[in-house]
Order: structure tokens, then C-alpha cells, then sequence
């Protein structure tokens, strides 16, 4: 039973940077960007590759790219997904990611993780037919399927954990200030 | 620690800003009762001694049980006696008071985590017509205006005063953040026995394994009451309390509130199971088998369907907000820089190592998990004080005089 547990996350590096962040707090302010370019109709593409974190600037290996359009019953040509899947893709990555992390802090081995995404929205609210009805989601639903080598109360608790430290989870659960500028 | 310092013969003086137990004479609301069943609330040589050791004492009780401790121990108490600085002098600190200065070898910092109400900064968006009230404004619900009121925190403070003001004839909305929950009784017992004696509450800060988040849990939803009632977030929505998640901004007039609230219950239900967990182990074990009830489980948080996720706190639907956002320490007259960017102190156990001969008592698992309550400043005291004694036995040098000098100050 002396297995090493590995999900293929590097925890120490994350807890030593945790301590020397301690130390340091205005390395932990970071900046995330991206930029999107308008290509035809509702199609675009966003990019992102540069961010500032730990005092200085950072970039990814290379520039990643996500096409985003509507469907055909949007009248649209479907040429990526919508903005609104993408922002489930965000909480289903952000979420998954921090299952496999608290798993490996918690030496939990994982066989594998599946999350199901369901986002309830009624389109009254964006097509302006309604105006008690918001635009946005009304409700998300994140079903986690997790094999590991764990409890159920255990999975239940990494589960909860993910959702506690999770940047997506925040965002989408509370109010952010946005503000837009035209230049 | 004045009493354990008597018992080490060490020459001491203890400075009070107001009188003895000035802090629950001025900064506690009326109905205030301890959390602490009354056999539990145990002082160095003192432990209660009346005709009811489940109960809980109320405010006056309280006051008069620490005045009591105060004269029994003939502590060296200097009443009204505010400290406006404490800076290193001499080898040792120089402590200046509104009446006078002291000079000691060593100081122990007794003023606890609780000096002043932490509202957080968004309660500047508040519209002027909404009444606001800290938990040290907060007397009793006569006090609010007529109409709904929203109760800001979920700790021991918010739930027992959500379910005050709701009782008072009022609509009450309590707002939920992280939480921990616990039932009042549990398998027969008092929770806090549970605590007491598996050991729990006695474990050490250097064997958790996360220091920091437990320094920063709040406290558990309890309350002391002569029918040792639960009062958790299911007692409080079935008396018709609206739960909202914790509010996460004011804006526009308009509260803002989280829509995570049933992943904190989820978190705060699987925290309790696992104590309780922790608890069903340790009876097995033959420590306490024969003498409790069967193994309890309790129901999970009710997730309401769904939960507000603003309120315009224009329309009167509630008229007041009480903040019970917890509490912060005021280190304000500390001129010693041995505090953290934010403002907490930086100690190891209690002994505040970058300063010599400082010490702190009574902070969140300051030695053990019991460190804030009543019964846990003995153990702390003691280990404190020897380390305190260990310390001038190995000072040198010659004595402090003038202008008044004391081997040590507790503040």
C-alpha cells in the first residue's frame, strides 16, 4: 500500500510557491489577457499567449487560439463554439484541473475524471424579448463522474475542495467588476 | 496568567483599559450566553461551582464569574489603565499607559483576536437609509428599525443573532459564507464534551496540519441555551430565515450575493461528519462506549431551490444590516514590528519570537484548538509562563527601575 500517488501534479512546487508567496504577496498579483479578432457574422477568434505573474512577464510555449461562433439555428455557420459553452469549458477545466490537484495534495490516485456540464439560460433575455428574463445562465450544473482510490466521502470532500479554491468557480458565483472602453 | 505567574512567584502587573471583564460588560449584546457548558468554564484553581454544570452562563453570570476569578486570585490588576505604546526599551519593553509607564522584562499581550468588529469594505455601498449595526453596536432587536433586517455572517454570532431578530417579529435574511457547523448535542453529550475529552480540543498548533485555516475558521454555529437547542443553518431556514449566499458586493444600491452557497454546505456537512467521525473512533475504542447514546447522523444542509442572488436594498424590503463579520485584533499601541501585512500577529505558539520576552494569549489555536475559550487559557498560560520563566532565569544584566518596573506586564 505504498504506492506513490501520482496525477501528474507537481503539488510541492505549487505548496512552496504558496510559502514563498507568503513572503512575498505582490508577486502573487497576476495579469491574464487575451485578445479576440473579428473575423465574419458572430465567428471569432481569440488568442492568448502573454500574461504578468510573479513580478514580471510570462508567456505561454505558444499562442493558443479558440474560434467561437453560434449555431446554425442561430442563423449562424457554426465555425467554433459559442462564447457561452466556452465559459462552461472554463468552469469544467478550472474545476477538473482542481480535482486532480487537492487529489494529489491529498495522495488520492486518480483513475480518471469526468465532468458533465449543463447550463440552463433562457434566450428571451439576449434577444430582448423579455426583460425580467437575465441574459445570462440561470443555473450550471456540474455532474462529476471520479474513479479513484477513495470514498465516496473522500471524493465527495476533493469535490468540494476543487470548488472552494477554484478561479472560475468565484467568478461565475460572484459579481465582478468589467468595464469596457472603446480606444 | 496573572495566577500562573503568582504561582511562579513572578513579580507582575496586569493593566485593564476599563474594569475586570470589560469587554463583556461593553461589547456583547444582552442575551448573550457562553458556548462553554458551565462544568467546562475551568480557570487556573477555579472552576464553577453552582447548581447547574450543563447550563450556560449569561452575560451578568459571566462578568461575575471572571470579577470573582480577579479578587480570589488577588490578581495585580491596574483598572483603567489603557495602554497607548509598548516599544522595546532596555533589554526589555517599555509600556506607556494613560496613567504612567512601566518598564518590565518581559509583557504578555492578553488582549485577544477580538478588540474591534471586521466589516468588510463593500459596506460603503450601503444606501444611508438602511440602519447599519456591528456585533458591538448590537444590544438586542429593540434597537433595529421596524422591518427586515439582514444579518451579515454565519458564525456563532450571526446565527444566534438571526434567530434573535427573527423571533422579535421581524423578516431576517441571513447571508452564508464559509461556515462550520456543529449540532449542540451529540450522542447524549454536550458537543463540546465530545471535544473536551477525545482530545480533540487539545491539539497541539504545531500538530495541525493547516495552522493558518484553522487560526481563520470561524466559530462554530452554536449556541448556549437552556434548552441546549441546535441552532444550524436547517434550524434557522425552517423557522422561516431566508438563507442568501455570502454577499459579495454592493452595487448600485443593489447587495449582491454568491450563487456557491450548496458547495459551502457541502463542505461544512462533510467537516462535521468527519468530527463526528473522529468522535464515533475515539468512543469505540473503549474510551467512552458505555457511556453515550447511539451514533447520530445528522441532516445534510437543505439546498433551497434556489437562492437569491440580489436584493435592492432601496425598496425597504429590509431596513437594517447587523453586521457579523467577525473581529479583529487592535495592535494600534503595539510599537513593535512583529505583525504581518495584515495586521496579525507573528508569534510561535504564543511566544512572539522576534521579540524576546513578548507573548500572546487568548488567539484563534494559539497552543491547541481550545486556545479563545475559557478553559483553554490555563494549559496555554502554563506553557507560556514556564517558557517566561525559562527566559529571565537567563537574562542578565541588572534590574529595570524607574519609573515603575515590573518584572512583567500583562496587558
Amino acid at each position: 500500500m505504498s504506492q506513490v500517488v501520482n496525477n501528474g501534479v507537481n503539488v510541492d512546487a505549487l505548496l512552496a510557491a504558496r510559502e514563498a508567496l507568503k513572503n512575498a504577496p505582490a508577486a502573487g498579483e497576476f495579469t491574464w489577457r487575451a485578445s479576440c479578432k473579428w473575423l465574419n457574422g458572430t465567428h471569432a477568434r481569440s488568442t492568448v499567449q502573454g500574461f504578468r505573474g510573479l513580478g514580471e512577464e510570462q508567456s505561454h510555449k505558444s499562442e493558443f487560439s479558440f474560434d467561437t461562433d453560434h449555431p446554425q439555428v442561430f442563423a449562424s455557420e457554426d465555425n467554433g463554439a459559442t462564447p457561452v459553452e466556452v465559459v462552461l469549458v472554463g468552469l469544467a477545466s478550472c474545476l477538473t484541473a482542481g480535482v486532480a490537484a487537492v487529489a494529489q495534495n491529498r495522495g488520492i490516485q486518480l483513475r480518471s475524471v469526468e465532468a458533465r456540464l449543463e447550463g440552463k439560460m433562457n434566450i428571451a433575455g439576449i434577444l430582448g424579448i423579455d426583460g425580467d428574463v437575465r441574459n445570462g445562465y440561470d443555473n450550471i450544473k456540474v455532474t462529476f463522474h471520479v474513479d479513484a482510490d477513495a470514498s465516496k466521502k473522500d471524493i465527495e470532500a476533493l469535490v468540494a475542495q476543487s470548488q472552494k479554491r477554484s478561479a472560475v468557480f468565484d467568478i461565475i458565483t460572484n459579481p465582478t467588476t468589467v468595464t469596457v472602453e472603446v480606444v | 496568567m496573572s495566577r500562573v505567574l503568582t504561582e511562579h512567584s513572578i513579580d507582575h502587573v496586569v493593566l485593564e483599559r476599563g474594569e475586570v471583564a470589560n469587554s463583556w460588560l461593553r461589547e456583547r449584546w444582552d442575551s448573550l450566553r457562553l458556548l462553554t457548558p458551565n462544568w467546562l468554564n475551568r480557570l487556573p484553581g477555579y472552576a464553577y461551582g453552582g447548581s447547574d454544570p450543563d447550563g450556560f452562563l449569561n452575560l451578568p453570570e459571566v462578568v461575575n464569574f471572571i470579577v470573582r476569578f480577579a479578587a480570589e486570585t488577588s490578581a495585580p490588576v491596574r483598572a483603567d489603565t489603557t495602554v497607548t505604546s509598548l516599544s522595546a526599551f532596555d533589554g526589555g519593553y517599555r509600556v506607556v499607559t494613560e496613567r504612567g509607564e512601566f518598564h518590565c522584562r518581559t509583557v504578555v499581550l492578553a488582549t485577544g483576536a477580538t478588540n474591534s468588529p471586521r466589516v468588510p469594505d463593500l459596506h460603503r455601498g450601503v444606501p444611508q437609509a438602511v440602519q447599519c449595526l456591528t456585533t458591538f453596536g448590537y444590544r438586542n432587536p429593540d434597537q433595529l428599525p421596524a422591518g427586515g433586517v439582514l444579518v451579515v455572517g454565519a458564525a456563532a454570532t450571526g446565527v444566534q443573532l438571526a434567530d434573535e431578530i427573527h423571533r422579535s417579529g421581524r423578516s431576517v435574511m441571513l447571508c452564508v459564507g464559509e461556515h462550520v457547523r456543529l449540532p449542540r448535542s451529540y450522542r447524549g453529550r454536550d458537543i463540546l464534551w465530545w471535544m473536551e475529552n477525545s482530545g480533540v480540543w487539545n491539539q497541539r498548533y504545531d500538530q495541525i496540519e493547516d495552522l493558518e485555516r484553522a487560526r481563520r475558521l470561524p466559530s462554530p454555529q452554536l449556541v448556549g441555551t437552556p434548552g441546549h437547542s441546535t441552532l444550524d443553518l436547517n434550524t434557522l431556514s425552517g423557522a422561516g430565515i431566508e438563507i442568501v449566499g455570502k454577499l459579495a458586493a454592493v452595487r448600485d444600491g443593489r447587495a449582491l450575493f454568491s450563487g456557491g452557497l450548496a458547495n459551502l454546505f457541502a463542505l461544512a456537512d462533510l467537516k462535521m461528519e468527519r468530527l463526528l467521525d473522529t468522535f464515533d473512533a475515539w468512543a469505540r475504542e473503549g474510551h467512552a462506549d458505555i457511556e453515550v447514546g447511539a451514533v447520530e447522523r445528522f441532516e445534510p444542509t437543505r439546498v433551497p431551490s434556489s437562492t437569491r442572488l440580489s436584493l435592492d436594498l432601496r425598496s425597504g424590503e429590509i431596513r437594517s444590516i447587523v453586521w457579523a463579520t467577525g473581529y479583529r485584533p487592535d495592535y494600534r499601541w503595539l510599537d513593535v514590528p512583529v505583525l504581518t501585512y495584515k495586521g496579525e500577529l507573528r508569534h510561535d505558539g504564543g511566544v512572539v519570537t522576534e521579540a524576546p520576552g513578548m507573548y500572546a494569549l487568548g488567539l484563534p489555536v494559539l497552543r491547541r484548538r481550545k486556545s479563545t475559550f475559557i478553559n483553554g487559557a490555563e494549559a496555554d498560560a502554563r506553557d507560556l509562563a514556564q517558557h517566561l520563566v525559562d527566559y529571565l532565569a537567563g537574562c542578565k544584566g541588572s534590574p529595570l527601575q524607574r519609573p515603575e518596573s515590573s518584572q512583567n506586564a500583562t496587558i
